[in-house]
């Protein structure tokens, strides 16, 4: 791979500036990005590609919360036990991927560095409005891949600094923006995720609760999809979760999530919930 | 047929050296100093939205004085060659060794080859994780690179400024400490500096991988509205 402008510093005419896209000076320096390029192979088997799972999103008092289970599969076998979902997106905002991991990877990285090379060229930061319309650019590039099987569907949620609130995006392969106003599940066990969330979910959530919600919602999707992992007590992996406000992004760490998944599971275990049905006593009768 | 007249390559350099200088003298003066968490920038600027200070990446800073639009240009040069580098390789391989060699490398090229020099001075900041490690690359209208480690000087009254700054510099200050000493260097014994002449910016090794933050007028207005005495004491929560 040639880098031309790694030799000299990068110099453009009037008429071809890139102005402050990163994607754009990519281009310009003849190092086009791999996300949707459209000569990736021809449908194959697919089943040998790592891909993320459940991902979910939630308005809450204060902001968003974010969370993402740590699970990779690659067809019926779990890849990666440790891998991460969620990532920080510009100071504020965050985003949350499933599908192909490799391609949704590359995506979050061109998507990080697109906000922060934005900002440092025209010093200020890109509205949260201008992100999400950039993340589904991205994703509308990605299209051709998408249809032939390497899927990239991201949440994106944040905190818009000119509304003062947080505001969450939900995408669709053809770059399709949807903004939600309570919550949003991507992934294969976001069917299961979703439903938890709509049924725990209030507008005006306290954030911890808001947090708990999500954890529930993930423990759930875990119970009920195979592709999706739960909390992993013996190795001592949690999902990320993440809660972004004024304040910024900020992941909660693990034995903040694997307190909080305790408490889930002494709560399901003191209602008698389906994890311990008691068999015994029909047994004996 | 006339023949042109014949003017020494000495005069040619004298002329247009001259000519960078006089123009860089124009404008106001910055100085950088290292202190306790990294290195303080500090520029005379009463525009609010046109910058001498700027992030080039997660370590490394810019700043430059003379004519703007020519610094600028420069400036949005090493934000695309370090984000490209750190694309097509990694984070940790953008430095500002090889930004200010580019730096240096085109000035001297514009110096020499061009009908106008560029009328700038510019400075490449970066950190580490180690105090002491802090490098300041100052690069003149001709190329030249000073390799500084304590603090750096660039505009017209560089020399006097860069005196009073010897007096009052150690790199053990906390951030209120050292906008003192470098808005003291700035003014001199006659003037003195308000927050709204001032523009402040820091690249603090406590942030994490960004380090680089830009100080608002009311926090430079609290760092410097502490009594000279007792700066020295403050806590890092100064510096937050």
């Amino acid at each position: 791979m040639s880098l031309p402008l790694l030799r000299g510093l990068p110099t453009f005419g009037a008429d071809e500036d890139p102005g402050p896209s990163f994607t754009g000076l990519l281009a310009a320096a003849g190092l086009p990005a791999d996300v949707g390029r459209p000569d990736v192979a021809a449908p194959g088997d697919l089943s040998g590609v790592t891909h993320g799972t459940t991902v979910v999103a939630l308005r809450h008092r204060d902001g968003v919360v974010m969370a993402g289970d740590r699970r990779a599969t690659a067809g019926n076998l779990i890849s990666h036990r440790s891998i991460e979902k969620v990532y920080p997106a510009g100071r504020h905002a965050g985003v949350a991927i499933a599908g192909a991991a490799g391609p949704s990877m590359e995506m979050v990285r061109l998507f990080q560095l697109q906000l922060e090379h934005y900002e440092k060229v025209e010093g200020q930061p890109l509205s949260l409005d201008g992100q999400a319309n950039q993340l589904s650019q991205m994703v509308r590039a990605n299209l051709t891949s998408a249809l032939r099987g390497l899927l990239v569907v991201p949440l994106f949620a944040g905190w818009d600094e000119r509304r003062r609130c947080g505001r969450l995006f939900q995408y669709d392969v053809t770059g399709g923006r949807y903004e939600e106003q309570d919550y949003a599940a991507g992934g294969s066990g976001s069917l299961h995720a979703g439903t938890v969330v709509k049924l725990g979910f209030r507008p005006g959530l306290e954030p911890s609760a808001a947090v708990d919600l999500a954890i529930s919602a993930l423990f759930q999707a875990a119970d009920e999809d195979s592709a999706t992992g739960g909390p992993d007590l013996v190795r001592g992996i949690f999902p990320v979760v993440v809660d972004i406000d004024a304040d910024g992004y900020r992941r909660l760490d693990d034995p903040q999530v694997e307190e909080r998944f305790r408490a889930l599971l002494a709560a399901l275990d003191a209602d008698g919930g389906e994890a311990h049905i008691e068999r015994s006593s029909g047994d004996a009768g | 047929m006339n023949m042109p007249f014949y003017v020494a390559p000495e005069q040619i350099m004298k002329d247009r050296a001259d000519y960078a200088r006089k123009g860089i003298a124009r404008g106001k003066s910055l100085v950088a100093v290292t202190y306790r968490d990294g290195i303080l920038l500090c520029a005379e600027n009463v525009s609010n939205t046109l910058r001498k200070i700027s992030e080039i990446y997660d370590r490394i800073a810019f700043a430059g004085v003379g004519k703007y639009n020519e610094f600028d240009q420069l400036r949005i040069a090493g934000v695309r060659h370090a984000d490209l580098k750190g694309y097509a390789y990694s984070r940790q391989d953008v430095e500002a060794r090889s930004l200010a060699n580019q730096y240096a490398q085109i000035l001297g090229q514009i110096f020499t080859h061009e009908m106008k020099p560029m009328e700038v001075e510019i400075l490449v900041a970066e950190i580490t994780d180690e105090v002491g490690t802090e490098q300041l690359f100052h690069i003149l209208y001709d190329g030249t690179v000073n390799d500084e480690s304590r603090w750096s000087v660039l505009g017209g009254e560089a020399e006097a400024i860069s005196e009073r700054l010897g007096d009052l510099h150690d790199a053990d200050l906390d951030a209120a400490a050292a906008l003192r000493a470098a808005v003291d260097a700035l003014a001199g014994p006659e003037r003195t500096l308000v927050a709204d002449d001032l523009e402040v910016a820091t690249l603090d090794r406590t942030l994490g991988r960004r380090c680089f933050r830009r100080l608002g007028i009311a926090e430079v207005d609290a760092l410097l509205g502490q009594p000279r005495a007792a700066s020295g004491e403050t806590s890092d929560g100064a510096a937050d």
